[in-house]
């Protein structure tokens, strides 16, 4: 059967729509459901404050639900652009925009949910500080947002910068890889980031005194939990933009192809266990806020050996691209 | 297009190394953030011990680190020796 270009561009396209929503919505659908049973959870206890979590529920919900709004834009332009063009390129940047931005709204959906939960509950705990938790909250939820805006910023250049006048082979693999690297990649980013922030609004809630150190030190932790996804963006660009030479060869294919699996698998794990290692610091500075210097350094240095595994990730990405 | 034996061969070997060392940095990576929290929830709770928690976590995010360098090991070798 013999399937011309014009069709193989719109199954790809539709193909990458669905994969897409598909994915991404499953990430924001958990956050919302864990936050409005917290809330649910807390109006229960003490029904008085149903008003104030009411309205924190819903807030947070809306910033958690960002990741998924996100991978809905990405589906519908690749369902109503029209591609008026004659190279397989197409197919492939189409295919990997679909995959980048449904993968990377599943972390940031789900981390998004902890803080509002967090802050649901701790309103209920403490509903004097219902301001400053709101505030922390929306601080902590949209930092959870940054891997999937870098993941929509990959897919939509993909959308639109993917068909241009490079050969084929091996492009086509270089442009997959470039939306599965920062695709995966944002997946443990966007999670690490909503452990570091979940624990902060329950610190305050616990805490009200130790605000200050409790924010710092959440805003420290989920800036280094979104290094994973940062190094996934860079080698997206790299794969993205570099010219690699024309090539039939089944190798020189697999090799931008694999960078972009090795570094997107590869920095799932880091973002993870940062945001897990931020956690824990921000937990045992609410508690003991006068050691909070001491707690940063301790944090930082089991980011620091929790992030080498994303740096071999990306040393190893770095060697197919440009050595091998 | 033709693929020949070599060409394959050096085609799985990109994908393997590709392979081993994104999934092979998922679990180091996860494990060490735990130590780490853990380290920090004890110098919160004992911070007179700093210096022996933070040795603990070192030593063993340094075992929990090993299966990740076997990954890059693995990885390296199929780049370059295989």
């Amino acid at each position: 059967m013999d399937i011309d270009i014009q069709t193989a561009v719109t199954m790809a396209a539709y193909a990458g729509s669905g994969v897409c929503i598909g994915i991404g919505a499953i990430g924001a659908a958990i956050g919302e459901g864990y936050t409005a049973a917290k809330a649910t959870v807390g109006t229960g206890r003490h029904p008085q404050l149903s008003g104030d979590i009411f309205k924190t529920m819903l807030v947070g919900q809306a910033i958690s639900e960002s990741s998924s709004i996100f991978t809905l834009v990405v589906s519908l332009v690749l369902l109503f652009t029209q591609h008026d063009t004659h190279t397989y390129l197409t197919v492939a940047a189409l295919l990997g925009a679909g995959m980048c931005m449904g993968f990377g709204a599943l972390g940031s959906g789900i981390g998004a949910g902890y803080p509002a939960a967090e802050a649901c509950t701790g309103i209920a705990r403490q509903p004097a500080m219902a301001g400053r938790l709101n505030t922390n909250m929306i601080i902590g939820s949209a930092v959870c947002q940054t891997p999937a805006i870098f993941a929509m910023v990959v897919a939509l250049m993909l959308v639109f910068m993917g068909a241009r006048n490079a050969p084929l082979y091996p492009t086509w693999a270089a442009l997959l890889g470039a939306g599965w690297s920062v695709g995966f990649a944002a997946i443990g980013s966007g999670y690490g980031g909503g452990l570091v922030a979940g624990a902060s609004c329950e610190g305050i809630a616990r805490h009200p005194k130790t605000l200050t150190s409790v924010t710092t030190t959440m805003l420290v932790g989920q800036a280094v939990a979104q290094t994973p996804a940062i190094f996934g963006l860079l080698i997206s660009f790299i794969l993205m933009f570099k010219s690699f030479p024309e090539s039939t060869a089944l190798s020189a294919a697999m090799a931008p192809l694999s960078a972009g699996l090795c570094m997107g698998f590869g920095g799932i794990g880091p973002g993870i266990g940062n945001g897990s290692a931020g956690e824990g610091a921000v937990r045992a500075v609410a508690r003991t806020p006068e050691y909070s210097a001491d707690l940063m350094r301790i944090m930082l240095v089991g980011q620091a050996v929790s992030q080498s595994t994303a740096i071999y990730a990306m040393v190893v990405s770095l060697v197919l691209i440009f050595v091998v | 297009m033709a693929i020949e034996g070599a060409d394959l061969i050096k085609a799985a070997a990109y994908l393997g190394a590709g392979i081993a060392m994104g999934f092979g940095a998922i679990g180091p990576g996860v494990g060490e953030g735990i130590t780490a929290a853990k380290a920090c929830e004890a110098i919160g709770h004992n911070p007179r011990e700093a210096g022996l928690i933070t040795r603990t976590m070192l030593v063993g995010q340094a075992v929990a680190e090993s299966t990740g360098i076997y990954s890059l090991v693995i990885a390296l070798l199929l780049l370059f020796v295989v």
